[in-house]
């Protein structure tokens, strides 16, 4: 896949204004300078923690957020500050797969309705009429499409993420944001979404920017991941370099925390101390530094860049990366010497605890 | 309702149906066919329907189950804290071989507090937002020490904090929920769970809401906790990995009834129950192979109003043919799995139909063979 | 520790189990919302007799003049001679007989239950009138202020706060007799049309408030749920935003209140009748009928019990049936 990227973000950011009467206070620094490509047809996983700003990045992929600098070039043109009007026909190739199957269909409207909103809102008239084409897109679905008259409270909540992803096929996007489509979704029924989107993305060769904090879901859908620690990407690569050879401390810590079936007992882990900072107040230089254990001086003092090492596809922002010198990497409990009360004591506003302030911000 | 009628437990010559798990008579906790019931205004509800196990102190019972399963009212029933004007609780719940069903609620509360704690899932919701963090917990103190003045009171929260990891917990004492993150409201809620020294713990998913690494911070909290109180837990969780890393038994509910119970290495090793193949199979994993397929349950968890007839999982179970009509008329009981090889196979308990060398085969063929699972 | 979040936990676990296989047991045509609440209002036996006994009310204001015709009294025939010398109904009870069902007004002698039926007919209309002008007015500002936002809002809710700050009945006072000087003058016989209009008017004037704020603050709380975001992210406008995604979500809440409006305008037409701001003699009203039978409160008390029972079963009727309609529309908020 050497062809343009559908998608291209560079620099981009995202800062809510926090105002305490009239007056701004300070700013939540959501997303701060994200730099990365999606080709046709690719899967983009965007992994990190509550609080990282991956949700923030996928509300200004498609403009339901604005973005407060840097540029999105969608499929060749740049839509940073498109209006509604310009917007349009661009909307009819990139949509979103909310997370919560209960708040994103509406109550009040039927099935049919919900999937035939994007047609009606663009006056697309598909040929064989608009109930055909959703009859055909809640089979597409795995729906049966005898339930066009239902509303969403007949159904469960694994259906009704598929009637949120009928939704989001209706005007056969090139590019989809999932936003962590499965985790609100029973064990059992994460699976089946899981496969049904692979199956989509295969036979309709989707592009998708998935959004998750589940690297093991990540995993099994995406071609290439992107890490994000408190607003910027810390790695990214193919997933197999990714997952069998991560070269940021952080990814590595996330993918040993992870509770895996296939291993009892408590495994050898690293164990990050802490919370993470308020992005009110982020740390200086690298981000990661204040839970990192290889944390030295120019950490403090100078932003690692994401650069690919030795000329792969792999970046990792750190100024040591895993895999350089092979003594240095921590094993299991050897690794936890972290400054636990620097990183919570000093800023005690978490990223959890600063999510209600930009949600009361208004875009 | 009729809570104060204790229903003796089936029959005794039942007994031999549900063997007595491993060191059964001095367990700290013991259930016996718990069964749990509401009068809604859609009909009644069998939230739990003959669910029996034990804890010993110093080890963790792991229940899963999906939504609907039954595990959250199981943990409500031990704790006494359903609504009795609604809920119908049977069978037999002792605590040091004291049965709490039926016990006055004056009799229940004291116990409770005293001997058992619940870490909830949302401690937002749990802890209360116009009090300080350190004042509830102290108020939890006293509470069942009456005679500790309000100094010794703070003192032992404040070293409740401390022990659960929050820095500057003298600080943190004065501080209100809001001002804590989701891990730090976490542990407070687990001091608040173990101010009181509680001999047994139920934890509900007390990790879903918070991140993976900090998810793994309070698994290793209450692994440390349990080494150093030796106390009972429960952990109520849907997640097949958090249970290999923390328990040591497992139970497996589906549809308010227990499909599969046994040592984790048992359950998650060499499991019996096409629910649980299910489970193990839908979950991806960071090891196996990324582009296989996950093999997801078809269907939806049941309703508990409306119960499929025999076993609850017939109509998801890929086997239920196998064994004819009886998947739909016959409820399977929970009988010993008699694997081959299994280590104290006499723990292992499964409810299928299926035989032994049934399972065996399907596990291998189907499960195991796609490599998923391990 | 409460119970509550316990029991939540435990019912939420159910609730979401119970849904689990829904489509798959009912029929193909789905139930709507608005369908399930209309079918447990139904079942509500407050809400069908309130409900009946409204729909009665409301055929009788209607049907006035034909019930006039069938009685064959108007409301503003006098029968002096039927009256004594004081003034005072002949007979029992104010003057009730075959003829006259609830008796005669002391001193003018006009039939009491004809001037009821049309007392009901303008109350009712005043009341429904104004409800309905202060519902539109309410759910226009409403949804204006809460899903743009901004200035907008800022400004709305400034004028929000402006008209509550006003005293309500110290401007009726001053303005209503104000108003009519300036239209009829001094001694100008004024249009019975043209007091209740004036009516309508000051109560529009102070009574869409409630109704903005409550749709203002279901607007905000809707206009962050994902559906509403997913409309957006197809490249809705602002009509269809308003029209399709968020006001079908707000009817319940904009028809509670309205339906709870009502009495409160049925009481504050009798009261500013009452204290004589309202309605002139000339048109029958419930406010303008009891401040009339106060003066023979010890000599006719039948006089003051006719408008005063009914006036009382419409405002509870309308009161239960707010009430009725609000839990069948909101299951959860009765328990």
């Amino acid at each position: 896949m050497t062809d343009e990227p559908l998608l291209r973000v560079r620099g981009l950011t995202k800062h809510f204004p926090v105002r305490q009467g009239l007056r701004a206070s300070g700013l939540v620094r959501a997303v701060d300078g994200l730099d990365f490509d999606v080709r046709p047809g690719e899967t983009l996983g965007l992994v990190g923690e509550s609080g990282c700003g991956k949700t923030t990045t996928g509300r200004m992929l498609v403009r339901l957020l604005e973005p407060t600098s840097g540029s999105i070039e969608f499929a060749g043109r740049d839509i940073t500050h498109a209006g509604r009007r310009e917007l349009r026909p661009l909307r009819q190739e990139l949509q979103i797969i909310f997370q919560d199957p209960y708040a994103s269909l509406n109550p009040r409207h039927t099935v049919g309705r919900i999937v035939a909103m994007p047609l009606q809102v663009n006056g697309i008239k598909p040929p064989g009429g608009i109930k055909a084409r959703v009859q055909e897109l809640l089979e597409l679905v795995g729906l049966n499409p005898e339930h066009y008259n239902r509303y969403p409270h007949e159904f469960s909540g694994g259906q009704r993420q598929r009637i949120g992803i009928a939704r989001a096929l209706a005007l056969r996007p090139r590019l989809i944001v999932a936003d962590e489509p499965v985790s609100a979704l029973d064990v059992s029924i994460q699976a089946q979404v899981v496969n049904l989107l692979r199956d989509l993305q295969r036979e309709l060769g989707l592009a998708f920017v998935f959004i998750a904090h589940d690297l093991a879901v990540v995993r099994h859908f995406c071609q290439r991941v992107a890490v994000m620690y408190l607003g910027r990407i810390v790695e990214i690569g193919d997933r197999a370099d990714i997952y069998e050879r991560p070269q940021h401390p952080y990814t590595r810590a996330l993918l040993s925390a992870i509770p895996d079936v296939t291993q009892l007992g408590p495994a050898g882990r690293i164990r990050l101390t802490g919370d993470v900072p308020t992005p009110l107040d982020p740390p200086s230089g690298c981000r990661f530094r204040t839970r990192c254990w290889k944390a030295q001086d120019i950490c403090a003092t100078e932003q690692p860049a994401l650069v690919p090492r030795d000329g792969g596809n792999q970046a990792a922002a750190c100024h040591f990366p895993e895999g350089e010198a092979a003594s240095s990497g921590p094993e299991g409990e050897a690794a936890s010497p972290g400054p636990e009360g620097e990183a919570a004591g000093t800023s005690p506003e978490s990223a959890e605890s600063a999510a209600p302030i930009v949600e009361e911000v208004r875009p | 309702m009729d809570s104060s009628q204790a229903v003796p437990s089936g029959a005794p010559d039942d007994r031999p149906a549900v063997p007595a798990q491993r060191s059964d008579q001095d367990a700290y906790l013991r259930v016996r066919d718990l069964r749990v019931r509401f009068d809604t205004s859609d009909g009644v509800v069998r939230a739990v329907d003959g669910v029996s196990f034990a804890v010993e102190r110093g080890r963790t019972l792991g229940i899963v189950g999906e939504s609907g399963s039954g595990k959250s009212v199981t943990s409500l029933a031990i704790l006494g804290l359903h609504d009795p004007r609604r809920t119908t609780i049977t069978g037999e719940i002792s605590v040091e071989g004291q049965q709490l069903v039926g016990l006055p609620d004056e009799e229940v509360r004291r116990l409770r507090g005293r001997n058992m704690a619940m870490i909830f899932q949302d401690p937002l919701s749990a802890l209360h937002p116009y009090y300080t963090v350190g004042r509830q917990i102290a108020e939890a103190y006293r509470v069942h020490h009456p005679k500790a003045n309000r100094r010794e009171a703070r003192q032992r929260a404040v070293d409740m904090l401390d022990r659960v990891g929050i820095p500057q917990p003298a600080r943190r004492f004065d501080q209100y929920p809001h001002e804590f993150s989701g891990g730090m409201r976490q542990r407070a809620m687990i001091a608040m769970s173990l101010v009181n020294d509680p001999a047994l713990l139920i934890a509900d998913e007390p990790t879903t809401a918070l991140d993976v690494t900090v998810q793994a911070q309070i698994l290793d909290l209450l692994a440390d906790l349990q080494a150093e109180f030796h106390s009972a837990i429960i952990l109520i969780t849907h997640d097949l990995g958090v249970v290999g890393q923390v328990a040591d038994d497992v139970l497996v509910m589906y549809g308010g009834r227990a499909v599969e119970r046994g040592s984790v290495e048992q359950v998650l090793r060499s499991p019996q129950h096409p629910y649980t193949w299910g489970l193990l199979s839908s979950v991806p994993s960071l090891h196996g192979d990324a582009d296989a397929d996950l093999l997801p349950i078809p269907g939806n968890p049941p309703s508990l109003i409306n119960l499929p007839s025999g076993c609850a999982f017939h109509p998801r179970c890929r086997y239920a043919d196998r064994v004819g009509s009886r998947s739909r008329s016959e409820v399977p009981e929970l009988r010993p799995a008699g694997v081959d090889g299994d280590a104290g196979a006499d723990g292992h308990l499964v409810a299928c139909h299926l035989s032994v060398e049934e399972r065996t085969a399907f596990y291998t063929e189907d499960v195991a063979s796609v490599g998923v699972a391990r | 520790m409460s119970l509550s979040p316990v029991e939540g936990v435990a019912l939420a676990e159910i609730e979401s189990g119970a849904d689990g296989d829904g489509p798959a047991a009912k029929g193909v045509v789905g139930r709507s919302p608005g369908q399930l609440a209309w079918l447990r209002l139904r079942r509500d036996r407050t809400a069908v007799v309130s409900g009946v006994l409204l729909v009665f009310f409301m055929v009788l204001g209607l049907s006035a003049p034909l019930i006039e015709m069938a009685y064959g009294v108007g409301p503003r025939e006098q029968f002096q001679n039927l009256l004594d010398g004081n003034g005072m109904p002949l007979g029992y009870a104010g003057g009730v007989t075959g003829d006259h069902w609830f008796g005669l007004e002391p001193g003018l002698g006009r039939d009491i239950f004809v001037r009821l039926i049309y007392g009901l007919r303008t109350s009712l209309f005043i009341a429904l009138a104004a409800a309905l002008i202060t519902a539109t007015i309410g759910v226009a500002l409403g949804t204006l202020a809460g899903y743009l936002g901004g200035w907008l809002d800022a400004v709305i809710n400034w004028i929000t706060d402006l008209t509550l700050a006003m005293p309500f009945l110290i401007i009726a006072l001053a303005l209503t007799p104000a108003i009519t000087l300036r239209f009829y003058g001094e001694r100008g016989q004024v249009s019975s049309a043209f007091g209740v209009g004036v009516l309508i008017a000051v109560f529009a004037i102070f009574g869409w408030t409630g109704t903005a704020r409550l749709v203002r603050g279901q607007v905000i709380a809707l206009r962050e749920r994902e559906f509403v975001e997913a409309a957006k992210a197809s490249g809705a406008g602002l009509g269809h935003m308003l029209f399709r995604q968020l006001l079908p979500n707000i009817w319940a809440p904009i028809l509670v209140s309205f339906s709870l409006a009502v009495p409160q305008f049925i009481t504050s037409e009798a009261a500013l009748s009452f204290i004589g701001v309202g309605l002139s003699d000339e048109t029958p009203s419930f406010g303008r009928m009891i401040y009339d039978s106060l003066d023979y409160l010890q000599t006719d008390p039948a006089y003051v019990f006719f408008p005063g029972i009914t006036i009382f079963a419409l405002v509870f009727a309308f009161n239960l049936f707010g009430d009725a309609l609000r839990d069948a529309l909101d299951p959860k908020s009765s328990r």
